[in-house]
């Protein structure tokens, strides 16, 4: 899965970094991947035989936010992460060269790297008429099928290029549809999120680059390390939504106070997502404690899935009850009120009202 | 102390727990010498629990700086054996944070490998002056 060269190992070494250095940027991605510091051994392990994956980026009807989002993560940099570690051998917004020559980049990458390639994906890909939406005159459809035909696997970054994001929400004027959608004879990973997260992008990269394997999945492709838990079970905000303290209006006292923002439309409970703990702006903090309820960006049809300050279609009463059951039964049942959370979701993106001016405003 | 959530003052209530568990790892150094090393960045905090936790430790007798990859900071809290440990990168971002329980951090030990590269070095230097000298 990876060219030939100098292991990662011996890359830092090259450069002059300790053993001490090694293991300090071991315990750094330990902490990045998401992964316990008791597997700093192991990934030291990793890395001394890892070598540099080469990567191509392909960008389809996307806002360029999700690389905007990977240029500000910030441990380790990207450009120690990406352009040191990672051979980057295309990608549009950050290449120097353009037109027939950035072509030829690909084609060289894919053909020097044949069947060993990362193929990193932001976007979705319109069905409805190829000329929405081409590159050097070459349709997204055709360049994805002919990029991804020599990759080791795929991994779709950012909610347009996973679930097909605001491209495909309703009417999904141009057909989009999602990387997975296409791609079926390759893993395929999901890195959700309008952007993801700037240090799950490089975590799940991170990850390849370590082990020269893709990490363990959920049900939506989603790496379980980072989205295997809800906002909302680490929200620091949760034990309000217990004891029923919920913040009414934006400005009110319980807002001040810091009291749950369910009724203020917060998706954190149907949401799977990082954001809770490792924030975002290097760890300063996340729209909840900037007082905004989640939106639910890294969920599939999040756009269409009812009003932003809407409060979810869920009974707040019998919900508290099931979760301290949870507490008490452990993970099981915390699962069953997830699926029932994601259930009250489905029914809530039926129902699929408009957002008016009285919603943004939410007059109590 | 207030510090439980059922305070209605900005909600501080992880530093509690975690100093519980930081209590349990010292006990564990003590029997068995196995430190323990929690990641401050997979926890979920509220804005005032860094802050509370902070103040709990207090600070302790070493303040260490490691020059590798950016400066990291290996500071002793008040309680003996309890480490505060962040790293930085180059441009002074902070990257990972970790409360470490052990006798000396892993990173402030010299490792073997930069012991045996340093021995080399310093033959090498020793046989350069002797060739001087000569
Ligand atoms: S509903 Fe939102 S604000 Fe309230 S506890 Fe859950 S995630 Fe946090
Ligand atoms: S808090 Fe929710 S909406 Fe906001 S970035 Fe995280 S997952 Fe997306």
């Amino acid at each position: 899965m990876a060219i030939d060269g100098p292991t990662i190992a011996e890359v830092l070494r090259q450069q002059g970094i300790s053993r001490r250095g090694f293991l300090k940027f071991c315990a750094t991605t330990a902490s990045l991947m998401a992964l316990p510091p008791s597997m700093v051994p192991a990934i030291a392990a990793a890395l001394q035989h890892a070598r540099r994956p080469s990567v191509i980026w392909l960008s389809f009807q996307e806002c360029t936010g999700c690389t905007e989002s990977l240029t500000r993560s910030h441990s380790p940099s990207i450009e120690g992460l990406i352009l040191e570690q990672i051979s980057l051998d295309y990608h549009h917004t950050l290449q120097a060269a353009s037109g027939t020559a950035a072509e030829a980049a690909r084609e060289a990458a894919m053909r020097e790297n044949a069947g060993k390639y990362l193929l990193v994906v932001d976007g979705s890909i319109p069905l409805g008429n190829a000329g929405f939406s081409t590159i050097a005159g070459i349709s997204n459809l055709d360049m994805l099928k002919e990029t991804a035909a020599g990759a080791a696997a795929v991994i779709a970054v950012g909610t347009c290029a996973a679930y097909g994001g605001i491209p495909a929400a309703q009417p999904n004027p141009t057909g989009a549809v999602p990387v997975s959608a296409i791609i079926k004879d390759k893993p395929v990973l999901n890195v959700p999120g309008c952007p993801p997260i700037p240090v799950v992008i490089t975590g799940v990269l991170a990850h390849f680059l370590t082990f020269g394997s893709l990490p363990e999945l959920d049900a939506l492709g989603r790496p379980k390390a980072f989205y295997g838990e809800s906002i909302h079970d680490r929200c620091y905000r949760r034990p309000f939504y217990d004891q029923g303290k919920f913040a009414e209006t934006f400005d009110d006292e319980g807002a001040r106070k810091g009291w749950c923002l369910f009724k203020l439309g917060c998706k954190g409970p149907v949401t799977y997502n990082a954001c809770a703990t490792t924030k975002w702006n290097q760890g300063v903090s996340f729209p909840i404690q900037s007082g905004h309820g989640c939106i639910g960006c890294s969920e599939p049809g999040f756009w269409d899935a009812g009003p932003f300050y809407k409060a979810l279609s869920m009974p707040i009463g019998p919900a508290k009850a099931a979760i301290g059951a949870a507490a008490v039964a452990g993970l099981a049942a915390g699962a069953a009120v997830a699926l029932r959370n994601r259930s009250a979701k489905k029914s809530a993106q039926a129902a699929h009202q408009k957002v008016t001016i009285d919603d943004l405003e939410k007059s109590k | 102390m207030p510090s439980t959530p059922a305070d209605d003052e900005a909600w501080r209530g992880n530093a509690l727990p975690l100093l519980n568990e930081i209590r349990h790892a010292l006990d564990r150094l003590l029997a068995s010498g196995e430190t323990t090393v929690i990641d401050l960045g997979a926890l979920p905090m509220g804005p005032q629990d860094e802050a509370e936790l902070l103040a709990a430790l207090g600070t302790g007798e070493v303040d260490a700086t490691i020059n590798a990859g950016g400066p990291s900071s290996v500071r002793e809290t008040a309680f003996h054996g309890v480490w505060l440990v962040t790293h930085r990168n180059e441009t002074g971002e902070t990257q990972a944070r970790f409360i470490e329980v052990a006798f000396v951090p892993e990173l402030l030990m010299s490792q073997r490998e930069d012991v045996a590269d340093s021995a080399k070095a310093l033959s090498e230097q020793l046989r350069e002056e002797q060739n001087i000298r000569k």
